[in-house]
């Protein structure tokens, strides 16, 4: 194991409850706290491991956004990363688009494995991590809960919805992270100031040769039905008898 | 005309209820054609099932020993290469469609629409981002073949009889990769219903404190025919086995109804539950945020409240 890719990316922290704007073109993100997605935390967290147990791997994370991406590849390297990359675009990046800038950074930097997190918390779309193993045609490892590496293979333990499924992948190959991999570190503040003397490497989607593309056309975006509130009820012999009535139990 | 492609999902001897749900949400697209595509070593019993749906017209088979297990790597390649005749392919928002139709939308070069809640044209669908605090409109190019997985808690599953669909078997020439090999599986199977699909579902949270007392959960559930899940909480606590998490990132459910116990209500525990039909909450706190979108609330301790139910329901 020479090299693990990180991807990372920025979106709202999971803390914050996002609003839609009111002309229904997007939400409202403006001046909203900004994190490492958690499960590309949990990604990273992996790679650290991996490293750590004698590997010595080289940790690359790698994201793609606006300049202030800058800040998430300085938290990834404070956590422990070795370098960091930015393809630096203002354009939003749908899924397709992002596997294809990291294919081109997979082309260039030649990993043993590429650690993801299964999905983002902004789109929610779950797909890059699967699209770029079609484009660089290797194998996916999708929602890893446990992840042994041996030689040139990798046996993964993925969370389906019957249970638990073993897979054995070989190398190299694309490893997207469910919640239960492991625990992410908490940074210490000796190790923020040592990320800022890391090297973070900008590039320009364009000199990947990537061209971003609008691929799906966001006509509207609104707030969900909410559910009214109910009734409360003032003991069990009463809330039993509510489910009888409408028929439920 | 919209001729749909979907992939049917199984375990070799039945037919999953992911599966009717995407047939739901074909029909819903205007004048569509709908094909159910099922893979495996011996597909006869499961392309039975998918041919008697209704609403279904064709059930394409292509049985081969290494379709044996589900794998994206297997799998995508040989979707792909029969996607072309068609102009969306749907897989099920389900963990089996999860992994498998990024990967066959990439081979395609096109996009996909994640998690497609409401159809409201042939190329233009609503879907949920940010935990479902917000659900999108998107349109996708009508001249790209369409690939989606359809967020099956949206909908109903289409009636498993009333369908007479031709079933043909094609063989394919497709190299198929050997580099991803399936090793095992392990389930907690149960006799209880699955919570995915289940009318009923009874769930507890971290103040079950336990996996021990999670016992009382399931003695309730089996009292009324019920499925069990657990809120994340409970699940990164170790009270409950990871496939029994609700929730934004684990099992999106819509029972007719759900039976919180002990679960404060977290955002993205909500955003698992909010379609289910009634939602019963029971919590200590009367603050609690479930209160909020509980159809019936109690406030009051768990470990007597299961107990009691449990009681009268025995009488």
């Amino acid at each position: 194991m020479k090299k693990i890719l990180v991807c990372i990316k920025r979106v709202v922290d999971y803390n914050v409850r996002v609003r839609v704007k009111p002309d229904e073109s997007g939400v409202m993100l403006d001046g909203l706290k900004m994190s490492v997605n958690p499960f590309d935390e949990i990604a990273l967290e992996e790679a650290l491991r991996i490293k750590e147990r004698g590997t010595n791997a080289e940790v690359v994370a790698v994201s793609i956004g606006v300049a202030d991406t800058q800040q998430q590849l300085r938290t990834a390297l404070a956590m422990g990363a070795d370098r960091a990359i930015l393809v630096q675009t203002d354009q939003p990046i749908e899924p397709l688009t992002a596997a294809q800038t990291i294919l081109a950074v997979v082309r260039k930097e030649n990993p043993d494995l590429v650690l993801l997190g299964k999905q983002a918390i902004d789109d929610d779309a779950n797909q890059t991590g699967q699209m770029l193993a079609a484009l660089w045609d290797r194998p996916q490892a999708t929602y890893a809960s446990k992840l042994e590496l041996d030689g040139a293979k990798a046996t993964v333990t993925r969370e389906v919805d019957a249970g638990l499924e073993t897979i054995e992948v070989d190398l190299p190959a694309v490893v997207s992270v469910d919640l239960r991999l492991n625990e992410p570190r908490y940074v210490k503040l000796p190790d923020i100031m040592k990320a800022k003397k890391k090297p973070l490497d900008v590039v320009s989607l364009e000199s990947l040769g990537v061209a971003p593309a609008v691929w799906l056309k966001a006509v509207k975006t609104q707030p969900p039905a909410q559910r009214q509130k109910g009734v409360m009820v003032k003991d069990v012999a009463e809330l039993v008898d509510a489910l009888k009535k409408k028929g439920l139990i | 005309m919209s001729k749909i492609l979907i992939l049917g999902e199984h375990d070799g001897k039945t037919l999953n209820p992911s599966t009717h749900k995407c047939v739901t949400c074909a029909k819903a697209i205007a004048g569509a054609e709908i094909t159910v595509l099922v893979l495996g070593a011996d597909t006869a019993a499961v392309a039975a099932q998918a041919a008697s749906i209704h609403g279904v017209h064709h059930v394409l088979r292509v049985d081969r020993p290494e379709n044996a297990h589900p794998l994206a790597a297997t799998f995508a390649p040989q979707i792909a290469a029969l996607a072309p005749a068609y102009t969306h392919v749907f897989g099920p928002s389900t963990s089996f469609g999860k992994d498998l139709t990024p990967r066959v939308a990439a081979l395609l070069g096109v996009p996909q629409v994640s998690d497609l809640m409401a159809v409201e044209g042939a190329h233009r669908f609503r879907r949920p981002i940010y935990a479902g605090n917000a659900i999108v409109t998107v349109e996708a190019d009508a001249a790209r073949i369409l690939v989606a997985t359809v967020r099956v808690a949206s909908f109903e599953a289409a009636a498993a009889t009333g369908g007479s669909a031709a079933v043909a078997s094609r063989t394919l020439d497709v190299v198929l990769p050997t580099h991803t090999r399936y090793v095992g599986s392990r389930s907690g199977s149960t006799d209880r219903p699955d919570l995915q699909t289940a009318a009923r579902v009874v769930s507890g949270g971290r103040a079950l404190a336990s996996a021990e007392n999670f016992k009382l959960l399931y003695d309730l559930a089996d009292k009324i025919g019920a499925a069990v899940g657990a809120s994340r909480a409970a699940v990164d606590a170790g009270y409950a086995p990871n496939e029994m998490q609700v929730g934004q990132t684990g099992k999106i459910i819509s029972p007719e109804v759900y039976i919180a116990f002990g679960i404060s209500g977290a955002i993205q525990h909500l955003t698992g539950i909010k379609d289910a039909r009634t939602i019963v909450a029971v919590n200590k706190d009367p603050e609690a945020p479930i209160f909020e979108v509980a159809d019936l609330g109690l406030v009051g301790d768990l470990f007597q409240v299961v107990p009691e139910i449990s009681r009268i329901l025995g009488a």
